[in-house]
């Protein structure tokens, strides 16, 4: 099987989908002449010309809405926020008339649009460039949040993206776009609320999301080598919808439900999986919920400072230590 | 409308001043190159190379009780401004003696003791605050001017059109200069903004008067400052000026700048803002190479002994991100 980067597995998600179905196409800052300021739509404006892949002004809040006005006769946009720390110039948009025209409009109007680009607090871009915007968009009746872990993950995930017929938010992550995986030649998609054992174990769960998934695997290794603890690792892949039935019967065996995520503990996607959890499966846990996230502060940009704040390997073991009362 | 006075003549000393800080920033910047190779810096930095003429012509016209603000590209408005440039370095270097602390870097210096609010990342998002100050000054009859600088590509930002409007509607004393260097990030001007002369985008459209300026020509600058200032602190309202320059390097540290040609950079170099006042000064006898050296050792050694002293300065406490967020600081929650 082919092994390639998350950057082609996106690329080649979108240029199948767009060699596909003509009306879909791709806009945002930088995506054509630049090829992408993360390089993801590398070759696509030669491929598919200056229509199907256009350079935005800096003008998130007119091209997010362009591309919702787009879809509600039909198109297929896939609207770039250079990061989606960005897309909160656009928030109105987003979080109003994609997922709501559907709904104020008695089911009439539908709005099949994607919305991706990098989420995460990234190299030092100090408190606005660095938002996980998870939680914000996750918090949205009307929108569906999809965050790949893997190359494999974020090709089959951007394709049901861009064919569903509802606003999606798709989550990137900068220091992940040069990661490696198998990717099949052949066809294939990822339905949403699907998620997936990156992982298997006994000893407890961590359930976590894109970019953490590969912190919380990492600290699984460690703490199998260090103490022979097996940790159940479950990537989400999607928030919302999320698969609820997934988690709980990861932690209906393990006993023990921990998550790991680069946003803020307060009304984060932690709190909300500790809420269902303790709701769904009260008798089978042998501790409270234990939640890993960013510190509950604006991301610093001196870098020891932004260490401490974004959970590692090494604060995801101790976690995973604390809530299953390892001691030694 | 705004009439360029007569009496404005710089004197030769000022000249000199500027020819002072626009090589201070140059060299500035010229550290912060390397400083960023060797991974001092982190972030996004984005140099002012080009565009010297722009920040130090500007603020030479204004008083320290003037309210200036800009966006990321903020390195050159923060020297002008007379800022430390020890606490400039260390703020790039992430340090605790940093202008804000180590919170801010690149994109964010900011200095309220001389009345510079920042340091501003989100395109355009600073504009609306500068009209916000621009309000303050004349509700409380203060006698102070905003100046407010921004990019070409900011023009595209909305926040920027309802602030224009309401810095038109309420008469604010506000100068709106667009640092119009051609290019948001790898995107020309044209293929940026539907109208190109940006004064038509703006100003009139706003019941705000328009000019265009040679940002490349410090006194140019200078004296179109003085004069929107004066309009300004008369109660006319708002400026808007259209300021031509250029940048040299790339959009940030990390730009192939595939978009433009060597060429292209080298014309523009023809023009550069330094090269032009040296050579004013030159001909009017008061500047000779040894003079021009001795500066510029001067000024290198200042450069590399502030970089030095903020490269060895602290780090913050790990403690210190729980700082800086509210006025009355409360711990974290604790499960
Ligand atoms: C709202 C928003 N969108 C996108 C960006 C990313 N970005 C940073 S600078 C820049 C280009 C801005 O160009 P311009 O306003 O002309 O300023 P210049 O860099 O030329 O000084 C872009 C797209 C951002 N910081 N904020
Ligand atoms: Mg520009």
């Amino acid at each position: 099987m082919p092994v390639i980067q998350f950057r082609e597995a996106l690329n080649q998600a979108m240029c199948e989908e767009m060699q596909r179905d003509p009306d879909v196409f791709l806009m945002g800052e930088e995506v054509a002449e630049y090829d992408g300021a993360y390089k993801v739509s590398q070759g696509m404006l030669a491929k598919f010309g200056p229509m199907r892949v256009v350079d935005a002004p800096i003008s998130e809040s007119g091209f997010a809405g362009l591309g919702i006005g787009a879809a509600m006769v039909g198109m297929r946009p896939i609207i770039e926020f250079m990061t989606f720390s960005f897309s909160l110039v656009a928030f109105d948009q987003v979080v109003n008339n994609a997922p709501k025209v559907r709904h104020m409009s008695g089911g009439q109007v539908k709005v099949p649009i994607v919305f991706r680009g990098i989420s995460g607090p990234g190299q030092q871009l100090a408190a606005t460039h660095s938002w996980t915007v998870d939680a914000l968009y996750t918090h949205v009746p009307g929108l569906k949040v999809v965050i790949p872990s893997t190359p494999y993950d974020a090709k089959g995930l951007l394709k049901t993206a861009i064919r569903d017929d509802d606003a999606v938010i798709f989550l990137e992550n900068e220091s992940m776009y040069g990661n490696r995986g198998e990717v099949p030649e052949e066809e294939y998609t990822i339905p949403f609320g699907k998620a997936d054992i990156k992982r298997a174990g006994k000893d407890c769960t961590v359930v976590a999301w894109g970019k953490t998934c590969l912190t919380a695997l990492a600290a699984a290794e460690q703490l199998h080598k260090d103490h022979g603890i097996d940790v159940e690792v479950l990537d989400l892949r999607t928030l919302r919808p999320m698969d609820t039935e997934a988690i709980f019967a990861s932690v209906r065996k393990t006993g023990y439900c921990i998550t790991v995520e680069e946003g803020y503990p307060t009304c984060g996607i932690g709190a909300e999986i500790a809420a269902i959890v303790q709701e769904n499966c009260l008798d089978s846990l042998d501790n409270a919920v234990v939640r890993i996230a960013s510190l509950d502060v604006p991301m610093p940009y001196s870098k020891p400072l932004l260490q401490h704040v974004v959970p590692d390997a090494a604060r995801v073991a101790e976690g995973i230590k604390k809530a299953i009362y390892f001691k030694g | 409308m705004v009439e360029t006075n007569q009496k404005v003549e710089p004197s030769i000393s000022q000249m000199l001043e500027w020819y002072r800080q626009m090589a201070l920033i140059r060299q500035f910047e010229t550290r912060c190159s390397q400083s960023y190779q060797q991974q001092k810096i982190g972030g996004f930095c984005h140099l002012y190379n080009g565009q010297e003429a722009v920040a130090v012509g500007s603020i030479a016209a204004v008083r320290p009780t003037d309210y200036v603000i800009t966006a990321y590209r903020d390195h050159g408005h923060a020297i002008a401004r007379g800022m430390d440039i020890r606490s400039l370095f260390a703020e790039l270097y992430g340090k605790k003696t940093g202008c804000s602390h180590g919170k801010g870097g690149s994109m964010h210096f900011f200095d309220v003791s001389k009345n510079f609010f920042g340091g501003h990342a989100i395109v355009g998002a600073h504009v609306p605050l500068a009209v916000g100050l621009g309000w303050a000054a004349k509700y409380r009859k203060e006698d102070r001017v905003v100046l407010c600088y921004f990019g070409d590509g900011a023009m595209n930002q909305g926040s920027l059109h309802e602030a224009f409007n309401l810095a038109g509607l309420f008469k604010l004393p506000v100068i709106f200069m667009v640092e119009n260097n051609g290019y948001g990030m790898g995107t020309h001007l044209h293929r940026h903004s539907a109208v190109t002369d940006l004064k038509l985008r703006s100003g009139d459209a706003f019941g705000i008067p328009g000019k265009d300026v040679d940002g490349m020509d410090c006194t140019a600058m200078y004296k179109m400052i003085l004069s929107a200032a004066d309009y300004c602190r008369q109660g006319n309202g708002a400026i808007f000026l259209d300021v031509k320059t250029y940048r040299y390097r790339g959009h940030s540290m990390s730009d192939p700048q595939k978009y433009r040609t060597k060429e292209e950079v080298g014309r523009y170099q023809e023009h550069d803002p330094i090269g032009r006042l040296e050579k004013q000064l030159r001909d009017a006898g008061a500047l000779d190479d040894a003079k021009v050296q001795a500066i510029n050792e001067e000024i290198h050694n200042q450069v590399e002994q502030a970089h030095a002293v903020a490269d060895a300065d602290p780090y913050p406490d790990a403690a210190e991100v729980w700082q800086d967020i509210y006025s009355n600081p409360y711990g974290p929650y604790q499960a």
